[in-house]
């Protein structure tokens, strides 16, 4: 998979296709098993069964899962920071948007014009995080999932939420009961605890590079994430909100430290077509 | 499966009950937020939509070889966005089919019973299973003013699968999940 001879520009091409086009694993499992609990002929499994079907045909066209190719957010090792310029990843996104990985997405706010290329200033967005894993990932995210992520200020009254972790539940609980099915369920969700109101819809975002399948390190966050995926699958919402057992796939819980007089609870919902890669560097 | 063929008359919309699903066939036409705000403005559509599919749907569109457009990607985008501006289009487009995901409000039911017309859910980002169904593009309206995720595609279809959402008897099976859901979060917070 990996060639020495491809250039950077080459390798986030790959990145971006392969993200554009394919599931993860995990994401996969997840929606293989949540159709397999609906009953055969119910409006969930046919919702389920076509995603299914979508993931096989754009996996072996090469074409996109989903045509809302999203917001694009680099993430990238420092250590690679003169390999993976952002100038780099503009060429690899420009020639991805030629082929037809990515739809035009991007629109200028002021005029309302559409740029061809998805290439401006502010996108893609690329982060340099400071590690030395020298990885690049990308989060492909839509807007339908992203009109969903939502921002909590504790304590909430009309949710009946203090600043605990009961507070917490309910918040996600009214975040995922709001979005029914407009965020193209069943969804996942990255929240932060926490932080304040820039650093907390960074780190929600970053919880949704988390497999579906591994286990919080913080005991009480592994708890409530448990404890909220089974009750919001308890809704009733389902697949794109017709109704079903499975509502969401996963809950990804972070925590930042926050100041005596802010509590904010945030919430990153992403669609089923969750589109996150990862290319490591030599 | 019910099969749905161009042109959609008045009769086969009002015999769609919530919950059926169908096989859509024709032309129909892409219309998202730009599109809705134009005509909401008085903007003049080049097009004609009576009798007609509006997709709400941003597709990705690529030129092959030999000039001609290639529908790669087309699922439905979430339809909510249209609220304000959807009964009048219904109304004074004579709109039969309006296909889209997430559903639609209480206006937009009313228009629909009392004009004729359905909401009809595709699979949200089932964007290569959508593509499938693009037979190929027959025109398109819009695409220097909008660009190419918001201009008024005009795709020939064949048995496109969706779900009766909506229908002409004032039933939302969007309105029905919600009640369930609202019931259930109550009891357990």
């Amino acid at each position: 998979m990996k060639s020495p001879r491809q250039s950077p520009e080459e390798r986030i091409l790959g990145l971006i296709e392969r993200t554009s086009t394919t599931l993860p694993d995990d994401v996969l499992a997840a929606l293989g098993r949540a159709a397999r609990r609906e009953g055969r002929a119910s409006r969930a499994r046919v919702v389920l069964d076509t995603i299914l079907e979508n993931v096989r045909i754009a996996s072996a066209q090469g074409t996109p899962l989903c045509q809302d190719t999203g917001t694009l957010s680099f993430y990238v090792s420092s250590s690679l920071r003169r390999k993976v310029s952002p100038q780099t990843i503009a060429k690899a996104v420009a020639r991805a948007t030629e082929r037809g990985l990515l739809r035009q997405n991007t629109i200028d706010s002021v005029t309302g014009r559409s740029v061809a290329s998805n290439v401006c200033h502010g996108a893609p967005v690329v982060h340099y995080v400071d590690d030395w894993e020298n990885a690049v990932s990308l989060l492909m995210k839509g807007g339908g999932s992203e009109n969903m992520s939502v921002q909590f200020s504790l304590p909430d009254a009309a949710l009946g939420a203090g600043r605990d972790m009961e507070g917490v539940r309910r918040c996600l609980l009214a975040a995922v009961h709001k979005a029914q099915g407009f965020g193209c369920a069943p969804g996942i969700l990255g929240v932060c605890v926490g932080g304040d109101r820039a650093s907390a819809f960074a780190e929600a975002k970053r919880q949704l590079f988390r497999r579906l399948d591994d286990e919080n390190a913080v005991p009480e966050l592994a708890k409530l994430e448990k404890r909220v995926l089974r009750e919001a699958n308890s809704l009733g919402i389902g697949p794109m909100g017709l109704g079903g057992k499975t509502t969401l796939l996963g809950v990804k819980i972070g925590a930042l430290p926050r100041v005596p007089a802010s509590f904010f609870v945030t919430v990153a919902y992403l669609c089923w077509a969750a589109r996150r890669g990862r290319i490591v560097f030599r | 499966m019910k099969n749905l063929v161009w042109p959609f008359t008045e009769k086969d919309v009002r015999a769609l009950r919530a919950g059926d699903a169908v096989l859509v066939s024709g032309p129909v036409r892409t219309g998202r937020d730009r599109f809705h705000k134009y005509f909401a403005d008085g903007g003049r559509l080049p097009f004609s939509l009576k009798d007609g599919a509006l997709y709400h749907c941003g597709p990705v569109v690529v030129k092959d070889a030999r000039g001609e457009w290639r529908v790669v990607a087309a699922g439905p985008t979430t339809s909510v966005r249209e609220n304000p501006y959807e009964p009048a289009l219904i109304e004074k487009c004579g709109v039969r089919l309006v296909i889209g995901k997430g559903g639609m409000d209480s206006a937009t039911l009313e228009a629909c019973a009392k004009c004729g017309c359905v909401y009809l859910q595709a699979v949200g980002g089932a964007a290569a299973v959508a593509a499938k169904s693009v037979k190929r593009v027959r025109s398109v309206a819009f695409l220097e003013e909008f660009g190419a995720a918001e201009a008024a595609w005009e795709f020939e279809m064949e048995d496109f699968p969706a779900v009766v959402a909506m229908d002409t008897h004032g039933v939302s099976l969007f309105e029905e999940t919600a009640r369930v859901s609202a019931a259930r979060l109550a009891a357990i917070c």
